[in-house]
């Protein structure tokens, strides 16, 4: 089984340093892009590849790189930016590249930065990863002492060099331009699109934004090809995915699998199934903002296709297994805390609706609700959905909701007819 | 009053953005690590030096969560409440630092050691439950770890 994106990898020692990462085949697809491939070449052959976002939205990342304006008179500088930002609860992938490997992702933005043309990269990094941080501040000196970063990168007459800028925490530094703003100084509140980042994002200049699993695709992709790439999913969705178990299973973790890997597999084989003494209930997919899928849908296979087929979505990939032994209300609402508290009060529907659906499911949760209040949440879920605020928090948030009303039914309404929480 | 240090520190950021603005949550950071949290007074020193109104800085710093504008004890307990560290087990945790500081979410201990706060998602939830002490990360969290945790953080 190929596991490109982790194949050097190995927790019982640090990250490969550059002339380790060198020796295993590193640098050798920058030095090819820039040396061999035009811009456009590379933008077309990750396109071909179908590679598609793995911070969430999965959008096709090639098709968004050609949306960026190219030639003499485009705008510069352009700028490049990985969103490293990772805290839906649940998720702890982009860690797991970001520590293991930091070289894998300074090639990787080289590349991109190429195919777009940007002069400048920024990795928005969450702060709570100080190791990450340390790792890759040391990768990048390396990389420019060896000259893969600054000015006339190995005579190619192409520039780019990287900084990393580490945030100081909030949910919405991750949705793409909320990060622009955080990046710019500013509060993290989204931004109206159009204009598009790709046109104007930065400082009104050309911007990608690009996930940190996303971009350490794309060395590989170079180095194999776009029928290699798509040779790698069992099903026929593209490449590998790095898929991540938590909750009350045996073997919590994260792996590197063929793209389309069922959710039985992850949890009953790669998970090592449920603890002893906890059943399964249900699963959050690809974490905190996704719908919960259940027992029915063990055997869908993750990729974007099938899961969003399943009544769900891929977002990040990492799932959050609820077993019996958790009341599906408290788990709503411990949920639901987490967006209310991390919504940035741009728009009424969120900055308002979240909080008064915390109150709700808590009243549930403690006995106090009435059976119109099932109802009355159920409606909200609709108020707050697609459409109706600025950004994807808020919609996000109402999917596991919209999902635990669906399939959890019976107890909510044991909370409502027994006037207590069975689980305590 | 920012130190000459702080001032340095917070210039040499400055290199690194287009713009001053870009730099003001580096600045704030600066001024945290000297300070552990940041006054009404280093708002208005850093907005000058940036050239910020202080008002808009302060909206700014007051929207991240990892900007204190309220004093914080010695050690700053940021546990994770996220959904996978609910399942294993953070409500114990937190039981368990109640017991033993004698304070809550948003408390700081009468001595000055501990600030005890929530904090979204780690990103370490295949270790849940967890916590950061200052820049420290602590895993897999259990009523005896958490003691000796707590007994070695002075
Ligand atoms: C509230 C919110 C938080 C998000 N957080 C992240 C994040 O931490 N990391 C990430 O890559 N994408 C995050 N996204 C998705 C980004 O907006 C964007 O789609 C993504 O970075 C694009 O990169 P990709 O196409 O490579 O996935 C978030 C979206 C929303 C609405
Ligand atoms: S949906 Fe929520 S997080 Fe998004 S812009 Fe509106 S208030 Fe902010
Ligand atoms: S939920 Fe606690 S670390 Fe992710």
């Amino acid at each position: 089984m190929e596991q490109p994106l982790t194949s050097n990898i190995d927790s019982k020692r640090g990250p490969l340093d550059l002339q380790g990462y060198e020796k295993a085949g590193g640098y050798a697809a920058a030095r090819k892009v820039l040396t061999q491939m035009t811009p456009g070449e590379v933008t077309e052959l990750v396109k071909k590849a179908d590679l598609k976002g793995r911070g969430g939205a999965g959008f096709s990342a090639g098709l968004k790189w050609s949306f960026v304006p190219m030639g003499d008179d485009a705008p510069h500088p352009k700028y490049l930016v990985c969103n490293a930002d990772e805290m839906e609860p649940g998720t702890f992938k982009d860690r797991v590249l970001m520590e293991g490997d930091p070289h894998q992702l300074i090639e990787a933005m080289i590349i991109v930065a190429y195919a777009i043309q940007a002069e400048v990269g920024f990795i928005f990094l969450r702060w709570a990863y100080k190791v990450s941080e340390r790792r890759l501040r040391l990768a990048i000196q390396e990389a420019r002492a060896a000259g893969y970063l600054g000015e006339n990168i190995h005579d190619s007459g192409f520039s780019f060099d990287l900084n990393i800028h580490s945030s100081a925490g909030r949910y919405m530094c991750g949705e793409e331009t909320g990060l622009l703003n955080a990046l710019e100084g500013r509060r993290a509140t989204p931004r109206a699109k159009p204009p598009f980042p790709q046109i104007s994002g930065l400082w009104g200049k050309p911007t990608i934004v690009q996930n940190v699993e996303t971009l350490c695709n794309v060395p590989h992709i170079i180095n194999h090809g776009a029928e290699w790439f798509q040779g790698l999913g069992k099903t026929d969705e593209s490449g590998t995915k790095l898929y991540g178990v938590s909750g009350r299973v045996k073997r919590p973790g994260c792996w590197e699998l063929p793209m389309g890997t069922t959710i039985r597999e992850l949890i009953e084989e790669h998970a090592g199934g449920m603890q002893d003494g906890h059943a399964f209930r249900g699963v959050l997919p690809g974490g905190a903002s996704t719908d919960f899928l259940v027992e029915q849908h063990l055997d869908v296979p993750m990729d974007y296709g099938s899961i969003q087929k399943a009544g769900s979505r891929m977002g990040t990939g990492t799932m959050i297994v609820l077993d019996d032994q958790h009341c599906p209300v408290a788990m709503s609402v411990n949920l639901q805390v987490f967006f209310a508290r991390e919504s940035c009060g741009w728009c009424t529907p969120c900055r308002d609706g979240l909080p008064w659906i915390v109150q709700l499911l808590q009243s549930i949760e403690d006995g106090e609700g009435k059976a119109s209040d099932l109802e009355l949440l159920s409606m909200h879920t609709k108020y707050l959905g697609p459409g109706h605020t600025f950004c994807a928090l808020a919609p996000g948030a109402m999917e596991p909701l919209q999902s635990a009303l669906k399939y959890f039914k019976s107890d909510f309404e044991r909370h409502v007819t027994e006037k207590k929480c069975p689980w305590n | 009053m920012l130190s000459d240090k702080q001032r340095r520190e917070v210039l040499d950021e400055l290199e690194h953005y287009p713009t001053k603005q870009a730099a003001c949550i580096e600045a704030l950071k600066i001024v945290q690590k000297h300070d552990r949290w940041v006054s009404d007074e280093a708002i208005q020193e850093v907005a000058d030096l940036i050239g910020m109104s202080a008002a808009e800085l302060d909206s700014v710093a007051t929207f991240f969560n990892l900007i204190f504008r309220r004093p914080v004890g010695r050690h700053v307990i940021l546990l994770c409440d996220s959904a996978s560290c609910w399942l294993m087990g953070c409500n114990k945790i937190r039981a368990q630092l109640v017991d033993r500081l004698g304070i809550d979410y948003g408390q700081t201990t009468d001595d000055n050691r501990f600030t005890l706060l929530p904090m979204a998602c780690l990103g370490t939830c295949d270790r849940a439950p967890a916590m950061m002490i200052d820049e420290q990360l602590h895993q897999d969290l259990t009523a005896e770890s958490l003691d000796k945790i707590l007994k070695a953080t002075e």
